[in-house]
């Protein structure tokens, strides 16, 4: 009996092995960084937002990263008339299909279908952004290392500069942007971290209500063996 | 005080001439005797009952929300996919419902494999519990038809993919099949149709038998009483009043216990809802954040879980036999291996019933029954092309694997007799 | 109770903690499927404040806006309408407006912001249809020969005036609404909100 619940414990040991590697760059964790959320969510509306929608996030919801309904009417409402809208987009989806060849894909979970096994979905946006590089074979003149032969040109590609794929498989910044490195580097961990609250707006007061969830049962728990003590004293 | 019990008797005398509530509460609860050295594989099959409880309520909840509907909307997302993400982001509490009811999925089927797995341990499908046990498989079954249709309704990339695939399944079927998958779907791929159909099966159909079948499955089980890990009859030693020596009644003895259980249960569903809720990827299926699209397969498709091991057996069968194409003999294997439970009250020949009493040949058996169970599991979830350690290939495994997982079965008259037992106590021990 | 051979009083504390705890616990789970069941974010979004431009909208004129998924009219009353309001109040059912019906700032003869510029929600009182207008007076109108000009509703045939107040001895027992509103400068209304006098 005990024998073989020690083997079932050694099963997932099992689990390492071959399978073609992604090598994603962590991105930095910014979930409770107010100024860096406003700061991804100016660069998803004014970068993103008029290829790609959000039609599940409305607009009121970022009052949850610190602006009020006037900041985000005066400075994010675009393409909508009220704060209570969805982030659509005013292309439309056929257009959309004969510039680009497939319709841009709505990015409200975006960050949260982009996880696997090689690292958080946050993880993969965070490389993607940061690896686009000249390819004169493709029709937008870009490539991607870990979105290969992508159908989005750079769109951020004025901040970030023309990187090209060296012969050691390794990027080079041949042609500098608005952006030094670093900055760019920063920018792109606003914006991630915009998409990943946005993939899931509820997820930090999700574990804040999950610690008091736990809290309770513990002390119902308490209770509750201390009653089936006192009803199993006299069964031996 | 005693002119407030003198109301509730009545209340109660008038019931009962018009009910039998007294009597049932006493036969199922009061005075149902169960055998008093239950252990902790004995809380699953009351925690099973909390999970169906859990999914029917949240169920409901969503089903107010929720829309079965393929079309695509003005932002070019199918309406169904949208309508999870209304419920997770508009509906109020809608995304902790929502988590309830996935996570839940994955808990019924961790918490039914945990319960079934006690009945081999203790040999609770023998005489006279046959029924029980069969009622029990019907139920698993029911409950894998339910998670699979439930699985295409929130129209992601790998709730198509997975239907499309297991519908397929059906086409390996000699001169029907074709049609018959084209009938299960109402269309030539899985569409509009398709969704509206698993809908009503998953929020009406299934939820029914399965409430009929557990109905069924424990007044089987009131009938002849609980096993124990000790695998005796307590019903052989009864006291002057009939009373089981060796039986506690159900309540309050196992209703406050189980309660415990429950609690103990709850803790660890409420930290996979509120901290991981996607369970590393396989509770949620990345994947499956991708709206479904008929013109792309994902890269990597594998079934959720709980049905990874049968799938191993699907994928294992790779030779025609007697003319008839691998992929028939493949959903045959699946079939099989889900169906052989059920004939466990036949071919096990034990003297004894418990693991307690039995030979080191059972229990090594068993072991690398667990294990490689585990291990089909395992690989079902990664490519045909899965090496461990990146050089030990996995497919080979899983065929070996699968081998032995039905000659375990199959040869288990021979070896279950075979087997060097104990003898059995007369009594009941408290381990 | 007190405590004696029959009652345990151990158990008994126990028993009424865990209960008591459990209880705590299932009201804990109940709130969040009720309020599930309330306005989704969606609903809220579609039921939010409405601004209209009325600059267009000339004197005896009248537009129909939606709001949560009702008709709200606007009318701008002639000098003539607004006149022949209080001739009528002894016809009324409640001609001083003292049922709760309309925010405190439109309790007043002309139940309205602006004497001239009607805000009223189109939903007769009575079961829910919407009137129709009937801006004509005199017998032209069909209803009466002294008709002043009004709403009657096509279901049960009560009648209002260019007040929206209900005539007595009619089925509706109450005056239509009059919605939360005001006004951002001259010509531009938000039906829905207030600035909570």
């Amino acid at each position: 009996m005990k024998k073989f619940l020690t083997a079932i414990l050694f099963v997932p040991l099992l689990a390492f092995g071959a399978g073609a590697e992604l090598h994603l760059d962590r991105a930095p964790d910014k979930a409770t960084d107010k100024a860096a959320l406003q700061n991804g969510a100016k660069i998803f509306v004014n970068y993103c937002l008029n290829c790609h929608s959000a039609s599940y996030m409305r607009y009121n919801r970022l009052s949850e990263i610190g602006l009020s309904d006037a900041q985000i009417k005066d400075n994010l409402l675009f393409t909508a008339e009220k704060v209570g809208e969805p982030m659509m987009i005013a292309m439309k989806r056929d257009d959309a299909k004969v510039w680009f060849g497939a319709a841009p894909p709505d990015l409200t979970v975006i960050a949260r279908a982009r996880a696997s096994a090689f690292g958080s979905g946050a993880d993969w946006l965070y490389t993607y952004l940061r690896t686009f590089y000249r390819d004169e074979s493709r029709p937008t003149g870009w490539n991607n290392v870990v979105y290969e032969n992508v159908g989005m040109p750079h769109a951020l590609w004025e901040l970030q500069g023309d990187q090209i794929m060296g012969e050691d498989h390794k990027l080079k910044l041949v042609k500098p942007g608005k952006l030094k490195p670093q900055e760019y580097d920063a920018m792109v961990g606003d914006l991630v971290a915009y998409l990943t609250y946005m993939g899931e707006p509820v997820a930090e007061f999700r574990k804040q209500l999950g610690v008091i969830v736990l809290i309770f049962l513990a002390v119902i728990f308490v209770f509750a063996y201390a009653l089936k003590r006192e009803y199993w004293k006299d069964i031996h | 005080m005693s002119k407030i019990n003198a109301i509730l008797k009545g209340t109660l005398d008038w019931v009962d001439e018009r009910f039998p509530l007294t009597s049932n509460w006493k036969a199922h609860l009061s005075e149902y005797y169960a055998p008093k050295n239950f252990n902790f594989w004995y809380f699953f099959g009351s925690l099973a009952m909390l999970v169906l409880v859990i999914q029917i309520v949240t169920g409901i909840f969503l089903t107010m929300h929720f829309k079965p509907d393929a079309s695509l909307n003005a932002a070019g997302v199918p309406v169904a996919f949208a309508s999870v993400e209304y419920i997770m982001r508009d509906v109020p509490w809608g995304w902790l419902i929502r988590y309830m009811h996935s996570t839940g999925a994955s808990a019924f089927f961790l918490v039914v494999y945990l319960h079934m797995f006690r009945g081999m341990l203790y040999g609770s499908y023998r005489k006279p519990r046959e029924l029980i046990w069969i009622f029990g498989i019907i139920i698993f079954l029911a409950l894998m038809a339910e998670a699979f249709f439930g699985y295409l309704l929130p129209w992601g990339q790998m709730s198509f993919w997975g239907a499309q695939v297991i519908v397929n399944l059906f086409s390996a079927i000699p001169l029907i099949g074709p049609d018959l998958s084209i009938w299960l779907r109402g269309d030539y791929v899985v569409g509009d149709a398709t969704l509206n159909r698993f809908f009503a099966f998953h929020v009406v159909a299934v939820p029914m038998v399965l409430l009929g079948l557990v109905a069924a499955h424990i007044i089987a089980l009131h009938e002849v009483g609980s096993n124990n890990p000790d695998g005796i009859e307590i019903k052989k030693k009864k006291d002057a009043n009939g009373i089981p020596l060796d039986g506690i009644p159900f309540h309050p003895y196992y209703s406050v216990k189980d309660i415990v259980g429950v609690i103990v249960f709850l803790m660890v569903f409420s930290v996979v809802v509120f901290f991981m809720p996607e369970g590393g990827g396989y509770f949620l299926e990345y994947n499956n954040f991708f709206p479904a699209d008929p013109l792309v397969t994902p890269p990597h498709i594998a079934p959720v879980w709980y049905f990874t091991p049968y799938y191993s057996l699907l994928r294992a069968v790779t030779y025609p036999l007697f003319g008839i194409d691998a992929k028939f003999w493949g959903v045959v294997a699946m079939g099989a291996g889900t169906l052989i439970f059920a004939f466990l009250p036949w071919l096990d020949r034990s003297p004894v019933k418990s693991i307690r009493y039995r030979g080191p040949l059972t229990k090594w058996l068993l072991s690398i029954w667990v294990v490689g169970f585990f291990i089909l599991g395992f690989l079902g979830t990664k490519d045909p092309s899965y090496q461990f350690f990146g050089f030990i290939p996995g497919a080979p495994v899983a065929q070996l694997l699968s081998v032995y997982y039905f000659l375990f079965f199959l040869t288990m008259p021979i070896w279950s007799s075979l087997d060097r037992c104990k003898p059995e106590p007369d009594r009941v021990t408290m381990k | 109770m007190s405590c004696d051979d029959t009652v345990d009083c151990g158990r008994r504390r126990l028993l009424v903690a865990t209960a008591a705890a459990g209880g705590v616990a299932g009201v804990a789970v109940a709130v969040p499927f009720v309020a599930s069941m309330l306005p989704s974010e969606r609903a809220k979004a579609a039921g939010a404040p409405v601004e209209v431009d009325i600059s267009k909208l000339g004197p005896g004129q009248m537009m129909t806006v939606e709001w949560r998924g009702k008709p709200v009219w606007i009318i701008n009353r002639t000098k003539e309408q607004l006149d022949s309001l209080p001739k009528i109040d002894d016809q009324l059912a409640d001609p001083k407006s003292d049922k709760n019906m309309q925010p405190e700032y439109a309790k007043n003869e002309t139940r309205s912001i602006k004497p001239e510029i009607l805000v009223a929600v189109g939903i007769c009182t009575h079961l829910g249809c919407s009137p129709t207008e009937k801006f004509k007076t005199g017998a032209d109108s069909g209803i009466a020969p002294d008709w002043p000009g009004g709403f009657f509703c096509p279901c049960h045939g009560s009648t209002f005036d260019l007040a929206g107040r209900v005539y007595k001895s009619k089925p509706a027992p109450d005056n239509l609404e009059i919605p939360p509103h005001m006004y951002l400068g001259d010509a531009k209304i938000v039906i829905g909100e207030d600035k909570k006098a």
